[in-house]
């Protein structure tokens, strides 16, 4: 979305290349009331030191070409413009990017791993992905987050006319790091986009994911997985915006959070535009509160400006583990630690098999279980 | 020989008195057949047996083999050889049959079966019960018929060969097929006469297939009759009125 084109939504008013557009938050924002700004170390108000390092290899599939760009690449920024705080700092901060191809009707053989390793919480390092698929390629990118950092970055996908990208993100973070990312999606005509997002490590991590579209029949597939153990905060903000007519979008995040001071937050934004005749959009997140002490907070909002939509839903439920299931399991001799694992392994499983790459579906499977043996 | 002793059990479930004073003996070999109107509390008995959070068990003793039942937790109830096949089996999303049954027969035989050999114990098992095999890879109880949960139930009856077995409305909202495949299960268990069973139930219908040893009459949280199996009969023709009327 463009300057020129901004949302009818009071949600979504702002987006802009420059720094001065948006006043350091307070917290009493609607889109920071969420977000403890005092564990951003100075990422939202321009304090933060630059001297952290994140260390960004690419191990393309042979089909891929990957550069590593200066500031002022034409790519950078063209289908993202920064939509809050954060993410215009890093946007104006970061010194390198890192731009990943995918030719015309290429079909890649692997998948494309983006390893991002954190080696120090010290000070901020800005960052900054381009991803482009161009008309009918196929392409699968799994962006793997470890380490140590305070770091905030702008990841665009670029789907190009007909074009299929899987993009798997996973925030496998050190206890101490802290993560401010903003991941656009923009689907020309008959573009395919499905993103699963899995956030794991980190003392913060706020991730905001968002669609648009440029022509019919751009489909949407975002699924996510959160596990937020004692005094973590993972927040995911999701919008999409339907502006042009007959594409799909469908949101599905899961979570499970044990530990005092365990803190998810969920945002789903949909708007359906007046032109967006023919959306179908379906958003749901789920909780599942496993001890006292743990807080989600599940927002989902769909505005629809046209009445003529295809379907149009949303569903928001957390509670806690289901006593009548432990029951049942216990009730055939399963102890009740297992019982417990093999109902929250359940509640996940549904939305794990919908990961393509198998290692990270296993590495994602294990990391459900590391959780739960905690 | 195991043996169920239950002994002037008092139950409630949210402060308010279900159960007054239930005794009840259940000896391996034996099937008792306990029959009540709706709303009697039987299966607040059954629930109690097997240690549901939501019931209280104020007073009264039930033993196992001499052990305290009510001291131990639901799983080790179950694996010190109780099991209740469940009126309404809970559906738990995720979680497969195989997974399930694998895990709930590693539990209680205390070692995980081999699985070449517990592929085919599964496969026969649910031969007898007529139970297609697509069903070990479905969700456990989600999206199953009234049949299909309660031939799941005897199915882990026959797995997990408990010492007693508390069927609680087995019966209920089964066809005559169903009916007939559901209770040679529980013959084929019953038939070794090392195990006991408490069948529950409402109709006396079951009882055609399921001959009970002893037939009790529950009416007002507590057993107010007992006899053999022309009791059954009798209750055919009777129905529970005179019961119902007696304990109001």
């Amino acid at each position: 979305m463009g300057l020129d084109t901004k949302p009818l939504s009071t949600l979504h008013g702002k987006s802009s290349y420059d720094l001065e557009d948006f006043p350091v938050p307070t917290g009493r924002e609607e889109s920071w009331r969420f977000t403890p700004l005092s564990r951003l170390r100075g990422l939202h108000d321009g304090t933060a030191p630059v001297t952290g390092s994140v260390v960004v290899e690419v191990h393309p599939s042979p089909e891929v070409s990957v550069e590593t760009v200066g500031r002022d690449d034409s790519r950078v920024g063209k289908a993202y413009v920064p939509a809050d705080r954060v993410s215009v700092q890093a946007f104006t901060s970061f010194e390198k990017a890192t731009v990943i191809t995918v030719p015309k009707e290429a079909v890649t053989s692997e998948p494309t791993v983006v390893n991002l390793r954190g080696e120090s919480a010290e000070g901020a390092t800005y960052g900054h992905l381009v991803v482009v698929v161009e008309p009918l390629a196929q392409a699968v990118v799994v962006l793997d987050h470890r380490g140590s950092a305070v770091y905030a970055d702008n990841v665009e996908f670029v789907v190009g006319d007909g074009a299929s990208l899987r993009v798997v993100s996973l925030q496998d973070w050190a206890g101490d790091a802290v993560h401010v990312s903003h991941h656009h999606a923009q689907l020309a005509k008959d573009a395919t986009f499905k993103s699963f997002v899995v956030t794991l490590g980190g003392d913060l991590v706020r991730l905001s994911p968002s669609v648009s579209y440029t022509g019919r029949g751009g489909d949407a597939d975002l699924s996510g997985l959160y596990f937020a153990d004692a005094g973590q905060h993972l927040e995911h903000r999701l919008l999409v915006d339907h502006s042009v007519p007959d594409c799909r979008s469908h949101v599905d995040y899961r979570g499970a959070l044990q530990g005092d001071e365990a803190h998810a937050v969920w945002i789903g934004d949909v708007i359906i535009r007046v032109e967006a005749t023919g959306t179908d959009t379906y958003e749901l997140n789920r909780n599942l509160i496993l001890t006292d002490g743990a807080r989600a907070d599940s927002v989902p909002n769909l505005e629809i400006l046209t009445g003529e939509v295809a379907g149009a839903g949303h569903a928001s439920a957390s509670g806690r583990l289901d006593d009548e299931h432990t029951f049942y399991l216990q009730a055939r001799g399963i102890p009740y630690e297992e019982a417990r694992r093999l109902v929250v392994r359940g509640y996940f499983a549904q939305l794990i098999q919908k990961i393509e790459v198998e290692e990270i579906r296993d590495r994602v499977l294990a990391a459900v279980e590391a959780e739960l043996a905690r | 020989m195991p043996t169920l002793e239950i002994r002037d059990l008092h139950v409630a479930v949210e402060d308010k008195e279900i159960l007054r004073g239930v005794d009840l003996t259940v000896r391996s070999g034996e099937t008792h057949a306990l029959m009540g109107p709706n709303g009697s509390g039987k299966s607040t008995l059954a629930y109690a047996i097997a240690g549901h959070p939501k019931y209280t068990v104020t007073s009264g003793t039930v033993t196992l083999d001499g052990e305290d039942v009510l001291s131990l937790s639901v799983d080790e109830r179950a694996r010190a050889g109780l099991f209740l096949a469940m009126q309404y089996p809970v559906e738990v999303p995720g979680v497969s049959v195989s997974n399930f049954l694998r895990s709930a027969v590693t539990a209680v035989r205390g070692e995980a079966p081999k699985l070449r050999l517990f592929t085919k114990e599964l496969k026969e098992g649910m031969d007898a019960l007529s139970i297609d095999a697509s069903f070990a890879q479905r969700n456990l109880n989600e999206g199953f018929s009234g049949g299909e949960k309660k031939r799941h139930e005897i199915l882990q009856l026959e797995l997990l060969k408990p010492k007693i077995a508390v069927l609680d409305e087995t019966d209920s909202g089964l066809d005559v097929d169903a009916l007939r495949v559901v209770s040679e299960g529980v013959n084929r268990f019953r038939s070794t006469g090392e195990t006991g069973v408490l069948l529950i139930t409402h109709y006396t219908r079951i009882l055609r297939y399921v001959k009970p040893d002893f037939v009790h009459v529950f009416a007002g949280g507590r057993i107010v009759e007992e006899g053999g199996p022309e009791l059954a009969d009798k209750l055919e023709a009777e129905g529970y009125e005179r019961y119902t009327k007696a304990s109001a």
